[in-house]
């Protein structure tokens, strides 16, 4: 049985108020044109937070206007790549200033760990600063040309893009996508997700402290369906850029067509295996995947949902996995103590559960959860881990975006390969061994776009990540993330007495 | 009136048996799983030069299945680039000593010029292949600057089974800009090309073969865009989608990408390229890329600069030398190397291009020079070089691309009325600006929302210059080595580091 916290936790941390509730276009907090306004739930109690103005596609329509005059006839794209790192810069002085409230923030919306939220801000703030730091560098090429012609590439900003942003990692996700963007030069309208519109709005309200112009950046809260669709089909966005799941995704990508073609990237679901080899780090192995299903209560795309154990060691590794989760908690996420707090809101959680009863029903074997963890209210569920899973299981195919791990075991590494191949996801994946062969082999072989070898979740601003498959295509972070931003432009002339082509 | 060639030619050039005509499956020309062919059509006489195998859903799948196991399986992507290289240069090889016979196959086909064919389109995709061969083994991923003890580096891995679905307007450019850089990444893949034009992709396949390209790397199934082009943008097993073609066509491609299993996609559309000449243009050289830059290849071509823009102080001795040029420009028979104009590729684009030029003269547009059908031996699908003046960006002439021998006049006053005039389109594939003065051409160079710019010069293409759209002209690149991107796919390998002495 996990341990779980006491539900009574308002102490432990001031409540922030609620300063931000509006849509936030050129450069203002407005109303929604149509006054209507939705709830934000604290997953913690499954009561109203507060509510916030639900923007459709009349105010999508309004943010794009500013952002199209914005990018037009501003400044933004006008200014030296140097000078808008230095507005990045001051943006991201100023979240490192209120990081406790805004960690506050996404603890209430999306039930994230406060601690975690206080340390992962600053971290998410250095991503302005990376990009900001790349701005002033963003190189065209000149070209080897056949013939007597100078010719050059300019990569220049795409133009208005529109961020369409998930709940599970608010802050990570709105930094990371609008960063590249800002670098990049083009302007933009973001929508958070329904269950997260908080620390979205904060983020609006500091990027105006930092001087970023009026229009460049736009916040529209709302649900996908109307706010969501109306980016996606709107004729005068020059690029979407995605992250969700891979049904929205589709839809995306279908409105993207059926309107102006505008350029698209899709980061989506995955499924990713963890591989443990007879040789690995027992200890290590079985803490990485813990932590692979169970950080962030299992709702990150890259959660190592199945884990492949080799057979020499599968009886110890899954005697020290029970062990080390055993001082797992899981309860208010305010509390320090705690490691897992609520799954986002009643949907996720009812889906989740409904996975459980699919695995028991499948015939996978129970070994520790399965059930709601004992709390009177809130969306809590027990890290679940099922094991003799079979591939063709619903458990093993399919996303559950939360704490239910299924461990399956494997003999050889071409098995290894197979099994963890077998899936119509293709985002991360990790080996646990110390033979460089057997990483080599395997980190080639995995068809998904980020491998971990001997770490896991082991992010950093430099390193691109994305899907193969159908777990999307694009890159966020890295330098790649700036080519969504940026569209290429020839230019080629005539040359005269030259000495060489 | 443009002026003809007399057309009793066709004893001076030998007509090429058709050798091909079945789909190219898995190394061997097959029927197609139906038994049905149709018919590709002589755009000179409107006469059937062949059937050909016409390949739907059932054979793009066999296809697949063979390109799927070339991938998977096969020994394609497992060797070193040079490798790939040394067969593609064979290939190119290969494309050299029969370039007469594959000239006239694309002048029978699309009734491109036969001495153009042989001359440029047919040896520079030689080059294309031998451009790509050379960047084979210089594929490179990065190694990343982590900010903590990580070793990290990506991987640019080729992304698997690739559907190419090429248009008609150049047969073989298109096949090579697509596929080559395909091969040198080590994918694998099935060409769609146009209906209209067949009969060089299927040379080309038997060529491959006997360039050691093995089985199932390159495979070709020709058919129609409703049937097998749709059934590669909707397949469940292939990776990437490269599209060349019409904007409404390019919608549906994404959208089946989308509604089957996300492929990745890109497109390259139509354009309404500008072509902008300052008074301090010479006016031999501004008429001369004016008029090349409409006509080539009968205004088939989707950087054509359909609209120029002319300012005022060199108006009038412009427009006079341009239609003095257009009336002298010979259409005829693409076979005779007099001529510099052949028929439009077939009856649809014949007719819609007559509707467009009827539109013109309803809008009010001021016809210079030609607007009409040319009635050569009383056959084929022949146009005038047709030249409209004072024509506003609200006509549909300015509007919608034609694609055909017909040119949009207009004048301009300033750098800026002509900056946002030429940016006033949809489209954003291409543009030109004829003009001596440095600061003129930065400005307009930068401000114009296009994806090449020719600066004194239009048609400049090159194999390391990318090519491709801005805005509803599409997305992605050709040429250059941007192209190989659309065949790749980053993986990011992180590893902790311990001991290092520094990160």
């Amino acid at each position: 049985m996990t341990s779980h916290s006491n539900g009574n936790s308002d102490s432990f941390v001031k409540m922030p108020t609620i300063k931000f509730t509006k849509l936030f276009i050129n450069g203002k907090f407005v109303d929604s044109i149509s006054g209507k306004t939705f709830e934000t739930i604290d997953p913690r109690t499954e009561e109203a937070i507060t509510r916030v103005a639900e923007g459709d596609k009349e105010d999508i329509d309004l943010a794009v206007k500013a952002a199209r005059e914005a990018f037009d006839n501003g400044p933004w794209p006008r200014l030296s790549g140097f000078d808008r790192g230095r507005i990045m810069m001051k943006f991201a002085d100023l979240i490192d200033e209120h990081a406790e409230e805004l960690a506050a923030l996404d603890t209430i919306d999306a039930g994230k760990l406060f601690g975690e939220g206080k340390a992962g801000i600053p971290h998410s703030a250095n991503m302005l600063r990376y990009y900001a730091g790349a701005a002033d560098k963003i190189h065209g090429e000149v070209l080897k040309m056949s013939r007597e012609f100078h010719a050059y590439t300019l990569r220049e900003p795409i133009g208005v893009v529109g961020h369409i942003i998930p709940w599970n990692v608010p802050t990570t996700m709105f930094l990371g996508k609008v960063s590249p963007a800002l670098a990049a030069g083009c302007t933009m309208v973001v929508k958070p997700a329904e269950q997260t519109p908080l620390s979205a709005l904060y983020y609006a309200h500091l990027s105006k402290l930092a001087g970023i112009p009026d229009g460049v950046l736009n916040v529209v809260t709302g649900f996908g369906p109307t706010a969501g669709a109306a980016i996606s089909s709107h004729m005068d966005i020059d690029a979407v850029s995605f992250t969700g799941s891979t049904e929205v995704g589709r839809e995306v990508m279908q409105a993207a067509a059926k309107s102006n073609l505008k350029t698209l990237s899709l980061e989506l679901g995955g499924k990713s295996p963890l591989i443990i080899f007879d040789d690995a780090d027992l200890d290590k192995a079985a803490e990485l995947a813990l932590l692979g299903i169970l950080h962030n209560k299992g709702e990150i795309c890259v959660a190592s949902s199945r884990v492949l154990v080799q057979e020499g060691i599968y009886d110890e590794f899954v005697k020290k996995l029970l062990e080390k989760k055993k001082s797992w908690t899981v309860g208010d996420p305010f509390d320090p103590k705690v490691r897992q707090g609520p799954q986002i809101d009643k949907k996720q959680f009812d889906k989740i559960l409904s996975y459980i009863e699919h695995g028991k029903r499948e015939g996978a074997t129970l070994l520790t959860g399965g059930k709601p963890s004992g709390h009177n209210k809130g969306y809590y569920i027990e890290p679940t881990f099922f094991t003799d899973v079979k591939e063709d299981m619903l458990i093993a195919k399919d996303e559950i975006f939360g704490p239910v791990m299924s461990l399956m075991k494997f003999k050889t590494i071409d098995e290894a390969i197979k099994k963890a191949n077998n899936t119509t996801y293709g985002l991360a994946a990790g080996v646990m061994t110390k033979d460089l062969n057997v990483a080599n082999t395997v980190s080639r072989s995995i068809r998904a776009g980020i491998i971990w070898i001997n770490c896991y979740f082991a992010f950093d601003r430099d390193v691109p990540f994305g899907g193969y498959k159908m777990s999307g295509f694009g890159r966020d972070f890295g330098l790649d993330a700036l080519y969504k931003y940026l569209q290429v432009k020839s230019v080629v002339t005539p040359i005269y007495n030259s000495p060489w082509l | 009136m443009g002026s003809h060639a007399n057309d009793s030619l066709e004893s001076s050039v030998k007509i090429p048996t058709i050798k091909f005509t079945k789909l190219f499956i898995n190394g061997e020309f097959v029927d197609s799983i139906s038994g049905k062919t149709f018919k590709t059509i002589d755009p000179r006489t409107g006469e059937v030069i062949a059937r050909i195998a016409e390949g739907e859903k059932e054979d793009v799948d066999l296809a697949v299945n063979a390109a799927r196991h070339a991938f998977d399986d096969g020994p394609w992507p497992r060797l070193p680039g040079s490798e790939r290289a040394k067969r593609m240069m064979n290939f190119a090889d290969l494309i050299d000593q029969n370039v007469e016979e594959l000239a006239a196959l694309d002048t029978l086909d699309a009734g491109k010029l036969f001495s153009m064919g042989k001359a440029v389109d047919i040896p520079s995709s030689a080059d294309t292949l031998r451009y790509y061969a050379g960047a084979a083994d210089k594929i490179h991923g990065d190694v990343l600057k982590m900010s903590r003890e990580f070793h990290a580096y990506t991987l640019h891995e080729p992304i698997g089974v690739v559907g190419h679905i090429i248009p008609w307007n150049f047969p073989t450019t298109m096949f090579f800009l697509k596929v080559s850089p395909a091969l040198a990444a080590g994918c694998t893949m099935i060409v769609k090309p146009a209906e209209q034009t067949p009969l060089s992709a299927l040379y080309y396949a038997h060529l491959a073969k006997l360039a050691g390209i093995p089985d199932g790397v390159l495979n070709v199934v020709t058919g129609f865009g409703p049937t097998a082009g749709a059934a590669i943008c909707s397949h469940m097993d292939i990776d990437a989608v490269s599209f060349t073609g019409s904007t409404e066509v390019g919608r549906i491609v994404m959208k089946a990408a989308a509604e089957s299993n996300l492929k990745v996609v890109s497109l390259e559309l139509g354009g309404k390229s500008p072509l902008i000449i300052f008074d301090d243009a010479d006016v031999d050289m501004a008429a001369q890329l004016a008029l090349i830059g409409i006509l080539y290849n009968k205004g088939e071509i989707c950087v054509a600069s359909s609209r120029v823009y002319v300012q005022e102080g060199i108006y009038d001795k412009l427009v006079k030398k341009l239609v003095e040029m257009a009336k002298a420009w010979v259409v005829g028979d693409p076979f005779d190397p007099k001529v510099q104009q052949g028929p439009q590729v077939d009856k649809e684009q014949f007719e819609k291009i007559l509707t467009y030029i009827e539109h013109g003269k309803r809008e009010g547009a001021t016809l210079l020079t030609g607007g009409k059908p040319l009635a050569l031996g009383g056959k084929g699908y022949y146009v005038e070089p047709t030249i409209f003046a004072e024509v506003k960006e609200d006509m549909l002439i300015a509007k919608d691309e034609i694609f055909g021998p017909v040119l949009a006049l207009a004048k301009f006053k300033t750098i800026d009325e002509a900056i946002k005039r030429a940016n006033s389109t949809r489209y954003g594939l291409a543009a030109g600006i004829v003009t001596k003065d440095l600061n003129v051409a930065n400005t307009v160079s930068r401000s114009l929302r296009a994806g090449t710019i020719w600066i004194n010069c239009y048609l400049a293409f090159s194999n390391d210059c990318p090519f491709g759209g801005y805005k509803m002209s599409g997305f992605g690149r050709d040429s250059g080595l941007e192209a190989l991107h659309k065949y790749l796919q980053v993986k990011s390998v992180v590893t902790p580091l311990y001991n290092s002495p520094w990160l």
